[in-house]
């Protein structure tokens, strides 16, 4: 909302000397943000000129200059003419234009100075409209002052900031939605006063008293809403007026249209800019129907789904059943409260306009303009609340001005139809709004502050705002009305003391735990947004049955291209992988931490605001809700040691895959059962299956496989992994301390040679159950497949360590590591190698 | 040790006249110090103190010596050997010394070469953001709370009283899940953790809300689909917008500096009345400099908003407004990481660049 600052001084008594910055942040003391300041910021010598001489000279680049002189009176010290440089040609000799002297300073900063062009020194300059923060207005671009004006009698060297309003400020600040009244000149003006204490009247008092009733010579108006929205009627109240023999040719004066163009419309017509101007100074949007296009009563009814109305812009209109209409017994004259038709548009040749001036349910306003993508000025105010009391007012105001400057004449037939404002009450103990807002409030003090925002106090309490809050329901909404007038910056600071936390969640600690984990194995996070496409699924090889293909499509999406919720992190990874290389990162690692969709959604309720639905009601909406895992994703590219002065690195593999799985399960203490998987979008050969001791897959690692690398654009040997992080941290046990032994160990080294697909990690099983309980550790040190063990065959090398609660014998040793020997030889059928 | 003196032979004995011991004494010392190293001493050691050397010679001729000579020359060969033994042992113990000394010369290396086989990864800096406003807020006695990002409808905007026509809830601010009439979006704030958290604990609550919301922005420099926000809401009895302004401040001071705080400014929001906006100290100037970019001289800067809850939503999730009153307040997190670290660019906050991480430690 744009507050041209001599109209907010119309009706509030602000400070000679308050600048537009001072007048903001009063406003923003109360609530209305500044959202910017305009005008003002132009400072002499810019004065009136008259051009006396004007000689065109060609240059060199094509381009024709005028090298001019121009009268500016003593504005510059001499009297002399003053010599200026011009690139534009829509003036001559003879006319006044506007001048910038040396030392000037346009809107942007501009300052103007002396200099040398084209071969002349240019001492000024010609000023064209966009250049003084004018709009340009198609003259082709100098202005000049004597058609823009409409006067002649201008002295060269007069100052031309106030002759162009140079000198006036618009405020510019920005509503919040429950403040409708706001967006007009008589809401912020009262807000100015809430806010300062400066004298406010209300122009609406002395209109109203002056708008004579509706009497049956009135223009017929029915209201016939037969489908009320939410239980209110589309039109609660339909005012009209008529002026009869306006002159079509009549200009809008311009103290009025640069009113206009200050608060950021454009100045059309006589008829047109009086509705504007009423809304703009009162809040109250009207309509002219150029009354010879009508026919008969005027009927305010709903749309029938199909019909059609070609609005003001000129676009024909489809209408909903929900729509509101404005409609004579032949037409449809327009869509209520959001835009006319163009069938009753007043024109050039309106001579008698009828002004509506009506309440429409803000609901029904706020759901046409939004099915039609037609926000309207009319609109913005009728959808946040338009004053119900405030029609006869605006409407004579309109009257008023139409009379005056159209030269028409008012009908004594005055309409207002509709139901009668019903105003609420609140019963106020002033008591609790201390209670809420942490200072203390005398109780005449909350009167006081509710008497100035326009409600009516009883001495019991019971309060009534004013007609134009209808967002005053609640007494803590009144509570911020005292909070907000006697100042937010009154509040004291007090940390409150809560009962005492219990910090964070198992999961919370254990997926810091784990991230950190895997930074420290040189991992970096990453997090990417959850949209994916169905290219994704292809490109990483889901079949068309495969679970992660389940999901939820997102309605209104960004990119068509990807509707879908993620299923699994590794879409996102692996794109900022193969952004990471193609930006020139050759060693990258990379993780995230995220929720996946990984269950069926439901149909979930939903219930009036304000109310609780019940136990039941809350289970079933979070039973709607589709199971969202979080899952721990990883991927890695070139080197996992990196090669360096140190010597060669080490490229990424499938074993470094595994080992993040690892690393994170190591951290939670849980055991890692790892075992062949083949699962997209991993090479069926080097896939691990991650599961829980209990046997419950939670994930798998590996390498990709070779067409994912292919049609993802990955180097190739990519490795990657996800695993279910809410199912790892849930097998997060507590283990139990056992006593250590400090006696002395016995390590004996076997070689078995078992057939090549033996899985390693069952031969250590069985090694290990076989070995008995004092085994202490067993690790893989050695794996061959050389010729000498024979075609489909490989050697396993273990070293087995020992350890008991006394001094173990040698030949103890030997008994255990042979029956370890000899359940491997029994289950993989395994030769000691010799 | 020289055997009884019975191959008396008097060449040898010349081996104990005085100056001829002395001349030997004189002799291995020279030979001594002039070793240079402990090779070299050690060919001094056994020429001038082996048992071949001319004073193990002289001594084995004193058990010839008729025995009043024995003692005199006993005693002569005897300190001889002595200084000889000593000046040895002196010398080993400075060469010794100049060895160690060398090899630790010797042993330098270029300590200035990067090591890095493995460097050390990170945790995305919006994660350290979150975490130490967690940390924080637990630090006052609070709970953290998360929830699923595709939410109910109810959840996010009915139960935090938006009612049905209120403007958030058009498929131009919000992700619907299709259909939309089934009642599920992408949470456009984290408020339903909010709800879910009064319903499941009730009051006395103090939660903060963590986690990522979407909102059907196209990516920018400033604007993301998907962001970080975290909120906080306390629901207590007695608690009043001073217990807001003065968890805010805390806060501010915490995450931004000492004498941050936070200002009030009258505002609105479905779910809190009164509402209002938060202003944040600007943490460059600190309110002292009328050119400050971080704030164009305001002296301050929008963090977020919040309020009193508004009592539709303590209805709408089980709680008595008559009993119990509660504030809350939201922000961005990707928001507070840029004032932090003056990242400008939020697109890199998403794109997964580890250059981005890279700049940042594990503790923001």
């Amino acid at each position: 909302m744009r507050v041209p600052v001599d109209w907010l001084r119309e009706y509030v008594e602000v400070p000679t000397d308050a600048r537009g910055a001072d007048i903001a942040e009063s406003l923003v003391r109360v609530g209305l943000e500044e959202e910017g300041l305009h005008g003002g910021d132009v400072t002499g010598p810019l004065v009136v000129g008259k051009v006396l001489t004007m000689e065109p000279e060609q240059q060199k680049n094509g381009k024709t200059i005028n090298w001019c002189t121009v009268d500016v009176g003593d504005a510059n010290g001499t009297g002399e003419p003053q010599g200026i440089v011009c690139g534009a040609h829509n003036f001559a000799p003879g006319d006044l234009v506007v001048v910038v002297l040396p030392g000037g300073v346009l809107p942007g900063g501009f300052e103007i100075s002396a200099r040398k062009t084209y071969g002349h020194v240019s001492a000024g300059m010609i000023c064209a409209a966009d250049e003084l923060g004018f709009p340009d207005d198609g003259s082709g671009g100098i202005i000049r002052l004597a058609e823009r004006l409409g006067r002649d009698d201008l002295t060269p060297g007069e100052d031309a900031i106030p002759l162009l309003g140079l000198d006036r400020e618009t405020v510019e600040i920005n509503v919040t939605p429950d403040r409708g009244y706001c967006f007009s000149i008589r809401g912020v003006a009262r807000e100015y006063s809430a806010s300062t204490g400066a004298t406010f009247t209300d122009p609406a008092i002395a209109l109203g008293d002056k708008a004579p009733r509706a009497n049956d010579a009135g223009f017929e108006v029915r209201i016939e809403d037969a489908a009320p929205l939410r239980g209110q009627v589309g039109c609660s109240r339909y005012v009209a007026r008529i002026v009869r023999g306006i002159d079509p040719t009549a200009p809008t004066p311009a103290w009025l249209a640069v009113r206009l163009t200050e608060a950021g419309m454009r100045s059309i017509s006589l008829p047109v800019d009086v509705t504007n101007y009423v809304m703009l100074a009162l809040g109250q949007p009207l309509h002219a129907f150029d009354l010879a296009t009508l026919d008969g009563p005027i009927v305010v009814r709903r749309a029938t789904e199909g019909e059609k109305l070609t609005t003001l812009d000129d676009v024909e209109r489809t209408l909903f059943a929900e729509d509101l209409l404005i409609t004579d017994q032949q037409r449809i004259l327009a869509i209520a409260g959001v835009m006319g038709g163009e069938n009753s548009e007043v024109s050039d040749a309106t001579r008698d306009v009828l002004i509506e001036s009506a309440h429409f349910d803000p609901v029904s306003v706020a759901r046409t303009a939004r099915r039609h993508k037609l926000p309207s000025e009319a609109s913005r105010r009728f959808e946040r609340g338009v004053d119900p009391l405030l029609a006869p007012a605006a409407a004579q105001l309109a009257v008023d001005l139409l009379v005056e400057y159209g030269g028409g004449t008012v009908d004594e037939g005055v309409t207002d139809v509709g139901t009668a404002y019903e105003p609420v009450s609140i019963a106020l103990n002033p008591k609790d709004i201390g209670r809420i807002v942490g200072v203390e409030y005398a109780d005449d003090r909350v009167r006081e502050i509710l008497t100035q925002i326009g409600c009516e106090v009883s001495p019991e309490f019971t309060v009534t705002p004013p007609s134009w809050r209808p967002d005053l329901t609640t007494w803590p909404d009144l509570a911020e009305e005292v909070a907000r007038i006697d100042g937010y910056d009154k509040i004291p600071s007090i940390v409150p003391t809560p009962p005492g936390g219990r910090g964070l969640t198992t999961s919370q600690a254990a997926r810091r735990l784990v991230g950190e984990s895997l930074a420290a194995q040189g991992l970096f996070e990453t997090w990417a947004d959850p949209f994916i496409g169905d290219d994704a699924f292809e490109a990483l090889g889901f079949a068309s049955d495969d679970p992660r293909r389940q999901t939820v499509r997102i309605a209104n999406p960004l990119s068509d291209e990807k509707p879908w919720f993620r299923t699994t992190v590794l879409p996102g990874l692996l794109e900022a992988l193969r952004r990471n290389v193609a930006r020139g990162s050759k060693d990258v690692a990379i993780f995230e931490q995220g929720l996946v969709v990984g269950g069926p959604a439901g149909t979930a309720k939903t219930y009036p605001v304000g109310t609780y639905p019940g136990p039941e009601a809350v289970a079933a909406i979070e039973q709607a809700v589709p199971a969202q895992p979080r899952m721990l994703g990883w991927a890695l590219t070139g080197h996992a040691d990196r090669a360096g002065w140190w010597g060669g690195g080490r490229a990424a593999d499938w074993s470094d895959a595994i080992a993040v799985a690892r690393a994170a399960a190591e951290a939670l203490a849980v055991e890692l059962v790892v075992t062949a998987g083949d699962r997209a979008p991993f090479h069926p050969g080097r896939c691990a299956q991650l599961a829980l001791p209990d046997g419950t897959v939670i994930g798998h690692a590996g390498e990709l496989h070779p067409k994912v690398i292919g049609r993802l654009g990955l180097p190739a040997r990519t490795v990657a992994g996800e695993l279910d992080l809410d199912a790892l941290i849930a097998a997060a046990g507590s283990p139990q301390a056992r006593i250590l032994s400090n006696f002395p160990v016995v390590q004996s080294d076997i070689a078995l040679i078992v057939p090549s697909q033996t899985p390693s990690a069952d031969v250590e099983r069985v090694l290990r159950s076989a070995a008995g309980d004092n085994l202490e550790a067993i690790q893989l040190f050695d794996v061959y497949d050389g010729d000498q063990v024979g075609e489909g065959r490989k050697s396993l090398a273990y070293r087995m360590t020992f350890r008991a609660d006394r001094t173990l014998k040698t030949e103890e040793v030997n008994g255990f590591r042979d029956a370890a020997v000899a359940a491997a030889e029994q289950e993989f059928g395994a030769t000691l190698r010799a | 040790m020289s055997g009884p003196n019975t191959n008396y032979d008097p060449v040898e004995v010349s081996a104990l006249d005085p100056a001829q011991v002395d001349a030997n004494v004189q002799a291995a010392l020279d030979a001594i110090a002039a070793a240079g190293d402990l090779d070299q001493l050690k060919q001094v050691r056994t020429a001038h103190a082996g048992d071949k050397s001319p004073l193990a010679l002289a001594n084995r001729e004193i058990g010839a010596l008729p025995p009043t000579a024995k003692a005199e020359a006993g005693k002569r060969v005897g300190q001889a050997r002595g200084r000889v033994g000593q000046a040895l042992k002196e010398r080993q113990a400075e060469l010794e010394a100049e060895r160690d000394e060398r090899i630790l010369i010797d042993e330098a290396v270029d300590v200035t070469m990067v090591p890095g086989r493995r460097p050390l990864g990170r945790r995305h800096p919006i994660e350290q953001m979150g975490r130490r406003i967690a940390d924080i807020m637990v630090g006052m006695g609070w709970e953290v709370a998360e929830g699923p990002e595709v939410e109910a409808e109810w959840f996010s905007f009915d139960a935090l009283n938006f009612d049905e026509d209120h403007p958030a809830r058009q498929m131009a601010d919000t992700f619907y899940i299709d259909p939309p009439e089934h009642g599920l979006v992408l949470r456009p704030h984290t408020s339903p953790v909010q709800a879910r958290a009064m319903l499941e604990r009730g009051a006395p609550l103090y939660v903060a809300c963590l986690g990522r919301v979407f909102r059907t922005d196209e990516l920018d420099a400033t604007h993301m689909p998907a962001f970080h926000q975290v909120e906080g809401l306390a629901v207590d009895e007695g608690l009043t917008m001073a217990h807001l302004k003065g968890t805010l401040d805390r806060l501010a001071s915490e995450l931004f500096g000492d004498g941050i705080v936070t200002r009030l400014r009258p505002s609105y929001f479905p779910f809190t009345e009164p509402s209002a906006e938060m202003d944040l100290r600007c943490f460059v100037c600190r309110g002292t400099d009328p050119d400050c970019r971080a704030c164009s001289g305001t002296g301050w800067i929008e963090w977020g908003g919040c309020g009193m809850v508004n009592h539709n939503v303590l209805r709408a999730c089980n709680i008595d407004p008559e009993r119990y009153t509660g504030f809350a307040f939201g922000m961005g997190v990707d928001r507070a990481l840029m004032f932090r670290t003056g990242a400008s660019d939020m697109r890199e906050m998403i794109e997964g660049d580890v250059r981005f991480d890279a700049q940042f430690g594990m503790e923001i």
